[in-house]
């Protein structure tokens, strides 16, 4: 079991801005690997972010990343490293001496300054283009100096709001590589997104928020399996999807049956995945059909997120 | 990725649980006074401070070459009531206030206004070392322009009109000393409205409205009982002053208050409210659309 020096706590923690609720009653541990905080606008992802770094404090309850409170803004950014989503820089200033600088007020030696301020700008391809003020940089790389800020220092825990945004489809690929990179080295990556197959495709757990409420965490699979009143949907590919929509709908865990519109395929709902499975085994090892492919068509984050939120 | 970077600092950071990290927070305080001197300097906001910074400048220089008519321009003895008019009404309830006001005020709330703060308290350092870094940069950007506004302002009177005279008055006689003190008030005016307008910008969406109301204040000085007097900046500055500045004839006279207490309870009232800076600052939230 991990300890607390390990993980990321919100321990029952509210914020509310004036009369407007920010986020309700959060209760979550978070482990290394790549956590995504997933909901719309205004569901509370910033503000989220925001109490972890101490930019905001919590109305209720506490927030501690690796042990540290984050009220101790010395100890806690020597282990986190904040890429946020707000655009806007101190003026003058190149994309070199932006990294630079706030390397020297973290507290290092210029010379180890000027190494991670190349090491950071090589990372998200921007040594080219570092000696260009930060002003005149497009919206991209302007979302890669914020990155490279936030990495410059080589933090244990990256805390990322929306950082595809803006960024070309190879940087984009590029970029979720380096994240899948840093989580397997035993980071923290928290990653907001809006885009529901990336955070599907680089996610190992996923924060579901709506209205300032946490509406499901965990595994996506795992959160898909406890929804029990959406059955999972699953498409056969065989040979005689008629055969197989009779014998299935026998069952009484098995909601519904319907053909594909090309005829060789078998969408079932089912209350319980794990018994229909067995259930295919037996009609393959029957070999009465042949069948080509099993797959769950709804146990993906977009799936998930249609289901309990309700919008894309 | 938490390698070896941070292990320079790590180290230190043991060491800081038994000693203060004076060598950490003295380069972090270099870092960020490097970062804010620059933005004092050579920012958009700087025009405004070097034009308040030429405002006694400029017209003693045009004056320069001529002998304004009026008999007390004619009388030597008469430049040191001249000079001690033109810097209590200009130099330092104007110059000084103001240029105080926009320095120190924008050292926080124009980064508020900019949205660039949360980078600062997104690096590893105290929030408190922002305060003083910020702070002192605010201050040697001041004290460089109004010391040097109040030096070129009392030598642009003195020397173009009496040149052997001021130079006299300024070898021989007490026209260095009157220097040195008008510039020390300088100083100590920059260091307490600094601290002043510092705290004000870190708890008042709009600063100019406390700005005004200190400035009125300050105006009033003169008609306040000596009792309210003592509840201002510019009271213990008017002490200070080699030559007893001109108030009119409805001042209120109130004993000078000397040296020995004005300097201290200046400087202790400005390290108080540096102290509200800090506290306010460790509790300060970046919530950019409210500010």
């Amino acid at each position: 079991m991990m300890t607390t020096d390990h993980l990321i706590i919100f321990d029952d923690v509210s914020k509310f801005y004036g009369e407007i609720l920010g986020v309700n009653r959060v209760n979550l541990q978070m482990a290394p690997g790549i956590t995504s905080l997933v909901g719309p606008n205004g569901a509370g992802k910033s503000t989220l972010m925001n109490l972890m770094t101490g930019l905001l404090r919590p109305t209720r309850g506490s927030v501690t990343l690796l042990g540290i409170p984050t009220d101790q803004p010395d100890q806690l950014f020597r282990k986190v490293g904040y890429c946020t989503q707000i655009d806007s820089f101190p003026r003058g200033l190149t994309g070199r001496e932006f990294i630079n600088s706030f390397l020297l007020v973290h507290g290092f030696e210029k010379k180890r300054a000027g190494e991670l301020t190349e090491i950071s700008l090589d990372r998200v391809n921007l040594l080219d283009a570092a000696d260009r003020k930060v002003a005149a940089y497009s919206k991209g790389m302007r979302q890669r100096i914020r990155l490279a800020q936030s990495i410059a220092h080589q933090p244990a825990v990256m805390i990322l709001d929306e950082p595809l945004n803006g960024l070309d489809p190879m940087v984009r690929a590029e970029t979720i590589a380096l994240f899948r990179k840093l989580a397997a080295e035993g980071l923290h990556l928290i990653i907001s997104s809006h885009i529901l197959h990336e955070v599907d495709m680089m996610s190992d757990s996923v924060v579901l928020l709506n209205n300032g409420y946490i509406v499901a965490e965990g595994n996506i699979h795992g959160v898909r399996d406890e929804m029990e009143e959406h059955p999972m949907q699953i498409l056969i590919r065989c040979d005689q999807p008629a055969k197989l929509a009779a014998y299935v709908f026998a069952q009484d865990h098995v909601v519904e049956a319907r053909l594909h519109e090309d005829r060789r395929g078998l969408f079932v709902k089912t209350r319980d995945a794990d018994r229909f499975y067995l259930l295919l085994n037996e009609v393959v090892a029957d070999g009465e059909i042949n069948m080509e492919s099993v797959a769950p068509v709804d146990d993906d984050l977009s799936a998930v997120y249609q289901y309990l939120i309700g919008t894309k | 990725m938490s390698g070896t970077s941070t292990a320079d600092i790590s180290s230190e950071q043991k060491l800081g649980k038994q000693l203060v990290p004076w060598s950490l927070w003295l380069r972090q305080l270099r870092a960020i006074f490097r970062l804010e001197i620059e933005k004092n300097f050579l920012g958009r906001r700087a025009i405004l401070i070097y034009l308040l910074a030429l405002l006694p400048v400029l017209p003693l220089a045009i004056l320069a070459p001529f002998t304004p008519p009026g008999r007390e321009w004619q009388d030597f003895s008469q430049y040191s009531v001249i000079y001690s008019i033109i810097y209590g009404g200009l130099i330092l309830r104007t110059v000084v206030f103001f240029g105080s006001a926009w320095i120190f005020m924008n050292l926080f709330r124009g980064e508020l206004v900019d949205r660039s703060l949360h980078y600062y308290f997104l690096s590893a350092t105290r929030r408190e070392v922002l305060v003083v870094g910020k702070y002192v940069s605010g201050l040697v950007t001041s004290v460089i322009l109004f010391t040097g506004t109040t030096v070129v302002s009392m030598l642009l009177l003195y020397l173009p009109h009496f040149y052997s005279e001021s130079l006299r008055f300024f070898v021989d006689g007490a026209g260095l000393g009157q220097l040195l003190t008008y510039a020390g008030i300088t100083v100590l005016a920059c260091i307490g409205y600094g601290a002043f307008f510092l705290v004000v910008g870190l708890f008042v969406r709009n600063p100019i409205i406390p700005a005004l109301l200190l400035y009125g204040w300050e105006w009033i000085n003169f008609l306040l009982p000596p009792v309210l007097k003592k509840i201002s900046v510019i009271h213990y500055l008017n002490s200070l002053t080699p030559v007893p500045m001109q108030e009119g004839p409805f001042a209120v006279v109130a004993e000078p208050t000397p040296a020995w207490i004005a300097i201290p309870s200046l400087l202790g009232v400005t390290l108080l409210v540096l102290i509200v800076a800090c506290y306010r600052i460790r509790h300060l939230e970046i919530r950019y659309g409210s500010d």
